[in-house]
């Protein structure tokens, strides 16, 4: 009897031996003329002041947060490559489904910063999302986001838009069951859907190795059918080329796209009490900081000539700047009242919550 | 006797029964080598080993069926949610699955699981974080839903928890964790499931509460004795399901007045079902109706107004007063 691995179609569903897609080399070398994104000067250096920009205000929300002046916050340092490569690759249009990490997604598709602060806060005003802004506040359950981009890419389909819904979770969300309906649903529908797992390594304290025997996440796309695929996810080229093939397979109705992007974050899971240092060692952190994505595209636009330190300067300048406005603006807004928000618990506030208004205006006005 | 806080009890719970029965597991997100997110099952790895104390992947759903799976074996799992908020992805293993194992089975199987998970407001944790989800518990049969309100009932509720047949969902109120020290005994010991504490005696009024809504009824027992001399009855209730209707009939049998007190969204709560026990048996014992004194119905608190949101003892005062003055 031939044991079921040595059957020859068991060994055609696993994955040829992955690589991950990398354009620049650890020194802002060309790696891959072949994957060379399609990208002019200007927009090369768009993305390097977002990533910059980026960076100075993930250092300074970590000091508010230190100050009391944010609440819940999770650091991106390390990830904005993966982030902003992915964000950059798409239309206004698109939709974004975004995790609790992936706030600089949302703000560069156009969520204004200091909302993000006030969602931060824990202020309603934060999910007020503008008219015209096609993201989703930051989604707290993970894996609620990644059926519900299912929903928004049958709904792009339907409306005939040549549009996408992206959504983004970590090596840990792929672990959830609302991970495979999501990616098996976009699959039977062929919806027009991008998964990007931003594999950091880590979920809280569990390294990727207990999360899943998976030899990759990317090669989970082959259980739902789909495309799948693994990118160096410190090499912002990579990932804004990965987004983007996948965005337009989808809108040419290829389907959906899960996307691995390996990655790190510099800092602690959250501000909410954790110690990386529990889990991880100096050695490992240390590993990776050469790795920095600022680091290697700066090289790579230095050496084009499109990148000096007078142009970085005055994006940091740019960033604590706009850090201090948003969150002055924050700190400005006035406090949430409870019957305010009774108020928008429906649509027409039913009589029982009128009265509960009433109460509660009552006990504030004291 | 050591001084510890809830937290430390929590711990404790789990260190002793590890340690009388072998069939006693612990699993959840980050509860083996990190110890939890608030430390709940700090060390235990270490002392008892990987197969006994271990993370999972990140998925509530396969933690629960897991948990289920191995009560059929009999295995004795003690499954951590890690926030209140993300038992909705479990909800079928919770309320679904392992509540109905015994009638399902005709009494052939069982599910002896404890689900613990972190709840409550007051501490500003980010959404999905707090939430008051134990109405949504206390209407499934079979599950018993347990709230310590202090370190030694913690540790003693816990440990009848665990060695309990039937699956019980024990919440932990973030903000107790490490808000007060209490003497708690080394060892083993109970508290028995479904049976409230009288905390403070009085006999003009009767406050029922649970959680961190005990301490608040405390204060405000205390202010509105300063204030006019009542002196009023608290009863901390312990086990939200079985409910101990006894305990709180007896009481106002005595007192002919009560307020009920939750922190949860006012309806269809836990104090909706306390006063519907009143009215059916101690109507004729009632000299006013009773109040309940809870958090609006909105669905979840926005960190920034938890303090308007939840109950304070002023309210509860105001409510007392109100039934009093009647
Ligand atoms: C449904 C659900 N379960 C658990 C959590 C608690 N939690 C928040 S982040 C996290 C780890 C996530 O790791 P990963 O998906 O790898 O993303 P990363 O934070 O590393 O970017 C956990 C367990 C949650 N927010 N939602």
């Amino acid at each position: 009897m031939t044991r079921i691995a040595e059957k020859p179609n068991m060994h055609a569903a696993r994955m040829e031996a992955v690589k991950p897609l990398s354009v620049l080399d650890v020194n802002g070398n060309v790696a891959s003329e072949v994957e060379m994104p399609q990208l002019n000067n200007n927009q090369l250096r768009e993305i390097m002041r977002k990533m910059v920009f980026t960076r100075i205000w993930d250092q300074r929300a970590i000091s508010l947060g230190r100050q009391g002046r944010l609440g819940f916050y999770a650091p991106v340092s390390g990830q904005e490559a993966s982030m902003i490569g992915s964000q950059s690759a798409l239309d206004k249009e698109d939709f974004i489904l975004p995790g609790y990490r992936d706030i600089p997604q949302i703000v560069w598709h156009g969520l204004p910063l200091y909302q993000a602060f006030l969602y931060s806060r824990g202020h309603q005003h934060g999910g007020q999302i503008p008219a015209g802004v096609n993201v989703l506040i930051p989604q707290i359950i993970i894996g609620a986001q990644i059926v519900q981009t299912v929903g928004v890419a049958m709904g792009l389909k339907k409306r005939g838009k040549n549009n996408v819904a992206i959504t983004f979770t970590g090596d840990g969300g792929s672990s959830q069951g609302d991970f495979y309906e999501g990616l098996n649903f976009a699959g039977a529908f062929k919806l027009p859907a991008i998964f990007v797992v931003q594999n950091n390594g880590y979920a809280i304290s569990v390294p990727r190795h207990k999360q899943t025997t998976a030899e990759t996440i990317a090669q989970k796309s082959l259980a739902a059918g789909i495309a799948g695929v693994q990118v160096d996810g410190m090499d912002v080229l990579a990932v804004y080329k990965a987004v983007a093939d996948a965005r337009e397979r989808a809108i040419n109705g290829g389907g959906p796209t899960l996307i691995e992007t390996l990655t790190y974050r510099f800092g602690p899971h959250s501000l909410s009490g954790d110690d990386p240092t529990r889990y991880r060692s100096q050695t490992e952190s240390g590993e990776w900081e050469p790795k920095d994505p600022l680091i290697r595209f700066r090289k790579f636009l230095e050496k084009k000539n499109l990148w000096n330190e007078a142009d970085e300067n005055r994006v940091i300048e740019e960033a604590k700047d706009a850090v201090t406005d948003a969150i002055k603006k924050a700190e400005s807004i006035e406090k949430m009242t409870i019957p305010q928000m009774i108020d928008s618990m429906y649509e027409n506030t039913p009589p029982y919550l009128q009265e509960q208004m009433k109460q509660f205006s009552a006990w504030e006005g004291k | 006797m050591a001084q510890m806080t809830m937290i430390q009890a929590i711990t404790d719970a789990m260190r002793v029964e590890l340690a009388k029965d072998e069939n006693v597991l612990i699993f959840g997100e980050d509860v083996g080598h990190y110890g939890g997110v608030f430390r709940a099952t700090e060390g235990l790895q270490k002392e008892f080993g990987e197969d006994r104390v271990f993370d999972t992947p990140l998925a509530e759903s396969g933690i629960g069926g897991l948990a289920v799976g191995l009560g059929l074996q009999g295995f004795r799992p003690v499954a951590e949610i890690q926030f209140s908020g993300f038992m909705f992805e479990a909800m079928d293993s919770i309320c679904g699955q392992s509540a109905r194992m015994r009638i399902r089975s005709g009494g052939r199987f069982n599910s002896p699981i404890v689900f613990r998970s972190p709840y409550g407001v007051g501490v500003k944790a980010a959404e999905y974080h707090t939430d008051n989800l134990e109405g949504l518990l206390v209407q499934t049969p079979g599950l018993k839903v347990v709230i310590p309100s202090n370190p030694y009932d913690a540790k003693g509720l816990l440990i009848s928890a665990i060695r309990d047949n039937d699956p019980v969902f024990f919440l932990e109120h973030m903000k107790l964790y490490r808000s007060f020290r209490q003497e708690v005994p080394e060892g083993e010991y109970t508290v028995p499931l479904g049976k409230a504490n009288v905390v403070r005696e009085g006999n003009d009024l009767t406050v029922i509460a649970y959680g961190a809504m005990v301490q608040t009824s405390l204060k405000a027992a205390e202010e509105i004795e300063k204030a006019r001399g009542v002196k009023a009855e608290v009863i901390d209730l312990r086990t939200l399901s079985p409910l101990d209707t006894d305990t709180i009939v007896e009481s106002v049998k005595k007192t002919n007045r009560a307020v009920v007190v939750q922190e949860a969204q006012q309806s269809a709560g836990i104090a909706a079902e306390v006063i519907a026990r009143l009215n059916e048996r101690a109507i004729l014992h009632l000299e006013a109706p009773v109040l309940r004194i809870a958090s609006p119905d909105i669905s979840f608190t926005f960190p920034s107004v938890e303090d308007q949101w939840v109950p304070n003892p002023q309210r509860v005062v105001e409510g007392m007063n109100r039934v009093l003055d009647f």
